[in-house]
């Protein structure tokens, strides 16, 4: 395999890494301000899309479609957040993901309803079609790059977010202690639908944003719901640092895996089987990577006791 | 002289900057009363975590009948012999107290993996909880729901637990908080016949407790035990009195 | 209220009497629904024990169902084509023997829940949830890209496995059949319940600290309790592609593993007969709502919510008297 190829997936699994942690980062989120687990954050990374498609094929604007990714997803965010979610903070987590779980069903099956059972498509800005050349002659999917760019300029909004504003600072002593910043004067249901439409957008701008290389579906939400929660496992619960190291690290992990598994495997077994182990093997590794961290350290790279 | 039932040998323990165990050493006689007594703060519940289980000291090591325990998970530190109780009470709230006692008793007894037979028919263990629960008065609150119990009455059903074990040593972290003075009487005048089963290792803020129950006292202040002593020793301690008595007397 | 004995009783009577009924009314569909309720209430049964007993939430039981539905799957294929199911370094052949395949089944998901619950073990909460939620979804994966035995579009059987003495492809024998395995496991994990093992377990799921300090080594106890978890869910795995004579990676899929714990909540967490109740109520939504609209799991879904956050304690939990011993 080419140097070339190598460095082209490495950015794959990069871009991969970082749609994970926009659903990553407001999963831990939620988790760390209000200790809620929150399985219909994949119905809001559906919604954003669904919301993008249908603005991009009405306006013909992908920025619009994006913004329109993000004022959706948050208002469903909010929406849930005060007919639902807020009943289940207090409540243990067997609740929380037996209602989270029910959300699931009725987002997806009135997206159903209502967009039917095709999946639609977006289509990237012509702007960001095609390649760019980068240094060492590396062609890269324009479109790709600018995924990981705005990756990681949210990523470091959230860092800045948190450690130097008011709202920051707020989140971070709800996290030390619930009932500080409520002996602080804030009003902490504002803040807790505050903090969780912002995971509900970024999880919105991620749907919309992969919308454009993937196809816009129900249930597109859950397998990046689960490889969320794997990154969370791995980065340690209620870090966004530890969120952005695990979602690299499992872009890298799976995206690395897919590639070379099959070829390593054929170097010493014949073709067909080595695609068939080596793919098998791949769609595991992740997982394996998961069980591996477990054993070292249970509470996640970054996470405390 | 006899051999200390539970000695804890020059056990350090820091978080961070924090030494919140300072080389301390303490044991436990056979047949004694030995309260540990410290301003809040000092590290007492930390000692006795790293005492019973749950918190592995940096350096020293415990040992209970001259057997070092210190690597011991808490669960085979109590199946070794030692026996807790808590400050909050730590019960099974959902279950009858002679469900917490009969807990105690399949605990101690081993035999946690039997799958067929009632536990609740079984007759060793039974006896075993029944007597427990007699001893410290609650039986015939045996049927009632936990939760429901007053809190005197769930400081009895802890020590209830902890004699289930038969253990070689008791370490009874705060037995009488919250306890009215009758209650409070009535449970010095029952530990003061335990301590001949088992000595008693006693952390205590009730200074008259302390003092009718105590043989021996150690004073701890900021993870360091500063005196160890018998009552009057430490009663005239005057380092004693300047960091942990006049305290309390100014309060 | 009621004591929950009765209620028990009265569910399972119910379950009998529709059978029968609906065999005097020659309506074998009936039949099968209640068949697969039956089925379906075995492997929440198996999960209640962790989840219930235990206070495991594991969210990743459709592994072992999906492990018990491709042990059945596999076995059979081979016996079906008439192919060893390894020749090297010993002969081993498929089979359509029913208790052959349950015997593989439980213990092949038993090894299974061993390791997960080995590893999952080492965390608690949240982290507990989510590990084997993932968990699940690799072996999830693992079906899908493993082509030997169907990949993605799943195994075929074309006749029901064997049982001595039955006619399995009779439905009420085949209902019989589960009823009378379903009861058995109902009876093993009552006994369960009340020995020194239940109590211990219950006791650790209310305060677990206090089940150290009494000498309980929490997390064997867990594990063994996740094992024996995994096995009934895994056996129940077994019958469920019996009776769909067809196995698929959605065994696996994560969803199989919400659908179970759906039934412990709607039947009642921890309680006995709760899974049968609820998988029960399931399937007459299933059945009912869906004839009504395509898009019925809407209605399952706010049904879903509603009993969570009003009506906790499901079914058995409204109807019965004494609170479940639980925390």
């Amino acid at each position: 395999m080419s140097t070339i190829l190598l460095i082209e997936q490495i950015l794959n699994g990069l871009q991969f890494g970082v749609m994970l942690f926009l659903m990553a980062a407001g999963l831990t989120l939620i988790f760390g301000v209000m200790g809620l687990i929150n399985l219909a954050h994949g119905a809001l990374y559906m919604v954003g899309a669904f919301a993008a498609a249908s603005m991009a094929a009405w306006t013909g604007s992908f920025t619009l479609a994006l913004i329109a990714a993000l004022v959706a997803a948050a208002m469903f965010g909010a929406l849930i957040e005060l007919t639902v979610i807020r009943r289940l903070y207090k409540r243990d987590h067997l609740d929380q993901v037996l209602a989270t779980f029910a959300l699931i069903l009725v987002f997806s099956e009135a997206t159903r309803w209502v967009f039917g059972s095709f999946p639609l498509f977006l289509d990237m800005p012509d702007a960001l079609s095609g390649t760019v050349m980068l240094p060492g002659g590396i062609e890269y999917s324009k479109y790709r790059l600018t995924i990981i760019i705005i990756g990681l300029l949210v990523a470091l909004g959230l860092f800045l977010l948190i450690a130097r504003t008011r709202v920051g600072m707020r989140i971070r002593a709800g996290e030390n202690d619930r009932e500080m910043i409520g002996a602080l004067g804030v009003d902490i249901s504002i803040l807790y639908t505050m903090v969780f439409a912002l995971g509900a957008a970024l999880a919105g701008l991620s749907g919309a944003l992969v919308g454009a290389i993937q196809s816009v579906e129900v249930g597109m939400g859950e397998p990046v719901l689960i490889l969320a929660f794997v990154v969370i496992v791995i980065g340690g619960i209620g870090s966004i640092k530890g969120a952005l190291a695990g979602a690299i690290l499992v872009g890298l992990t799976d995206t690395l895996g897919r590639t070379l598994l099959p070829v390593l495997f054929s170097t010493f077994m014949d073709a067909s089987a080595a695609t068939t182990i080596g793919s098998a093997l791949a769609s595991m590794l992740i997982y394996i990577l998961m069980a591996g961290v477990l054993i070292f350290k249970p509470t996640g790279l970054f996470g405390s006791a | 002289m006899a051999d200390p039932v539970l000695a804890v040998h020059n056990i350090s323990k820091s978080f961070g900057a924090l030494k919140a165990s300072d080389n301390v050493s303490l044991d436990l006689m056979p047949g004694e009363v030995h309260a540990l007594i410290g301003p809040n703060g000092a590290g007492k519940s930390t000692l006795i975590k790293q005492i019973a289980g749950g918190l592995t000291p940096d350096e020293g090591r415990v040992e209970l009948l001259g057997r070092d325990v210190t690597g011991l998970s808490t669960a085979a530190r109590a199946q070794a012999g030692l026996s807790r109780t808590f400050q909050i009470s730590a019960l099974a709230m959902g279950y009858t107290p002679l469900e917490n006692v009969m807990l105690g008793a399949v605990g101690q007894s081993g035999g946690v993996f039997r799958f067929f037979r009632p536990v609740m028919k079984d007759k060793m263990l039974l006896e075993r909880a029944w007597q427990a629960l007699k001893r410290v008065g609650l039986e015939e609150n045996a049927h009632a729901m936990t939760s429901e119990l007053s809190h005197g009455q769930r400081r009895q059903l802890e020590v209830a637990v902890a004699l289930t074990l038969q253990p070689k040593a008791f370490i009874m972290d705060e037995p009488m908080a919250g306890m009215g003075a009758e209650g409070s009487k009535r449970l010095t005048d029952f530990l003061h016949t335990l301590k001949e089963e088992a000595p008693i290792l006693l952390v205590e803020h009730d200074m008259d407790a302390v003092f009718a129950l105590a043989d021996r006292i150690s004073v701890l202040v900021y993870g360091k035990i500063i005196a160890t002593g018998s009552v009057d020793d430490i009663r005239n301690h005057p380092e004693v009195r300047t960091a942990y008595l006049g305290e309390e007397d100014a309060a | 209220m009621i004591r929950e004995r009765y209620i028990n009783a009265v569910i399972l009577a119910l379950m009998v009497i529709i059978s029968i009924a609906a065999l005097w009314m020659d309506e074998p569909f009936t039949i099968t629904l209640a068949t697969k309720a039956v089925i379906l209430a075995l492997a929440a049964v198996g999960l209640n024990l962790a989840l219930g007993q235990g206070g495991l939430v594991s969210f990743g039981h459709a592994a072992y169902f999906g492990v018990g539905g491709y042990a059945m799957g596999i076995l059979a294929s081979h016996a079906q084509n008439y192919t060893p199911l390894m020749e090297v370094p010993f002969l081993i052949e498929g089979t359509n023997q029913m208790p052959v395949i349950w015997l593989v089944a439980v213990v092949a998901s038993a090894l299974l829940a061993l390791v997960i619950g080995a590893l999952s073990l080492r965390t608690s909460g949240v982290y507990f949830i989510m590990v084997t939620l993932a968990f699940g979804q690799m072996l999830y994966y693992f079906a899908i890209s493993w082509p030997a035995y169907g990949g993605e579009d799943g195994l075929s059987i074309y006749v029901r496995n064997e049982f001595p003495g039955l006619n399995t492809l009779v439905p009420i024998q085949f209902f019989g059949l589960c009823f009378a395995v379903l009861c058995v496991v109902l009876f093993m994990v009552h006994r369960l319940n009340q020995s020194p093992f239940g109590l211990a377990l219950m006791g650790a799921h209310q305060n677990e600290e206090r089940a150290r300090t009494v000498g309980i080594n929490v997390t064997r106890l867990r594990l063994v309790a996740f094992v024996i978890s995994g096995a009934i869910t895994g056996l129940a795995g077994a019958l469920f592609a019996d009776l769909n004579r067809f196995v698929s990676p959605v065994m696996f899929d994560w969803h199989t593993s919400g659908q179970i714990m759906i039934f412990i909540i709607l039947g009642g967490v921890a309680r006995l007969c709760g899974p049968l109740a609820g998988a029960s109520l399931y399937i007459i939504l299933e059945h009912y709502l869906g004839g009504l609209s395509e898009y019925w799991q809407i209605y399952l879904g706010l049904i879903l919510l509603f009993v969570v956050l009003f009506a906790k304690g499901g079914i058995v939990g409204g109807l019965a008297r004494k609170e479940v011993r639980h925390g």
